[in-house]
């Protein structure tokens, strides 16, 4: 069976956190993937940073996705962040009023700092 | 059989579409909107917007209207007068109360609830209408192409 996520998602650890790097369209069709994707990512403990550097295109899910990651990791007290946001997803995140509600960092190297 | 003849609404017709109500085809309706939304002059923010508006308005008809039983169809129309942009949004699920279908308080900070938020937000006119044969639901979007919005004579 394919992964739904191919070509959508990819993990890489780094210096003890987990980085999830997003591509292309995050929609109604990647959404439930991507959600146990991040909800898995959060259960191993570590500090989870979102790169959106390549998100073409998030709607309400893929937004729905990152809440429930970053509500489920405040609970559980570990680090949650978004790093290095495109045009669109911020202007989605702008629209919703999250902007503010999530820990958003230009670039890798100082979403790390803010982590330690 | 549907009468699959039966316009939506008036303006100019730049295209229509039937489709089935699935999540794998969402990535059609916005590309096809984004050239629709280009070809009437809107650029920038207005167009992602709009693509934007009629995605969420399209994932409300899979994932209410037709909930997990699936299977329906969704009927898109885009059209144009010298004023706006105007995208209709037909569907057969079970008639919704257009009271029901409210953005939620996004102080609430939750998972789900964001798309009938997105759409008001950056569509002028939202408005629930009649369906021809008054079966299903039919939703019209409107983007002016101006920031002032129509002109009165």
């Amino acid at each position: 069976m394919p992964d739904p996520l191919s070509g959508t998602a990819s993990v890489d650890d780094r210096d003890g956190a987990c980085i999830v790097a997003l591509h292309g369209d995050v929609d109604l069709e990647k959404a439930p993937s991507l959600r146990k994707l991040l909800l898995d990512c959060v259960a191993r403990g570590k500090a989870v940073l979102i790169d959106m550097s390549a998100v073409a295109y998030i709607d309400s899910s893929g937004i729905a996705s990152l809440i429930e990651a970053l509500q489920t990791s405040m609970s559980k007290g570990t680090g949650f962040g978004l790093v290095s946001v495109s045009d669109q997803a911020m202007r989605v995140l702008q629209l919703a009023r999250l902007d503010k509600v999530f820990a958003i960092h230009p670039d890798s190297d100082s979403a790390m700092a803010a982590l330690q | 059989m549907r009468d699959g003849s039966t316009t939506l609404a008036g303006g100019e017709l730049l295209v229509r579409l039937n489709l089935p109500a699935r999540a794998d085809r969402l990535k059609l309706v916005r590309r096809c909107t984004e050239s629709a939304a280009l070809m009437c002059g809107l650029a920038g923010h207005d167009a992602k917007d709009v693509l934007l508006a009629v995605d969420e308005a399209c994932q409300n008809v899979i994932r209410h209207a037709y909930g997990e039983e699936g299977g329906g169809e969704i009927i898109l129309e885009l059209r144009r007068t010298a004023e706006a942009l105007g995208i209709y949004v037909r569907d057969y699920g079970p008639t919704t109360d257009p009271a029901d279908v409210r953005p939620r308080d996004l102080d609430d900070v939750r998972p789900g609830g964001l798309g009938t938020h997105f759409i008001r937000e950056v569509m002028d006119r939202v408005t629930f209408l009649t369906p021809p044969d008054g079966r299903g639901n039919l939703l019209e979007l409107i983007k002016y192409l101006k920031p002032e919005g129509p002109t009165h004579a």
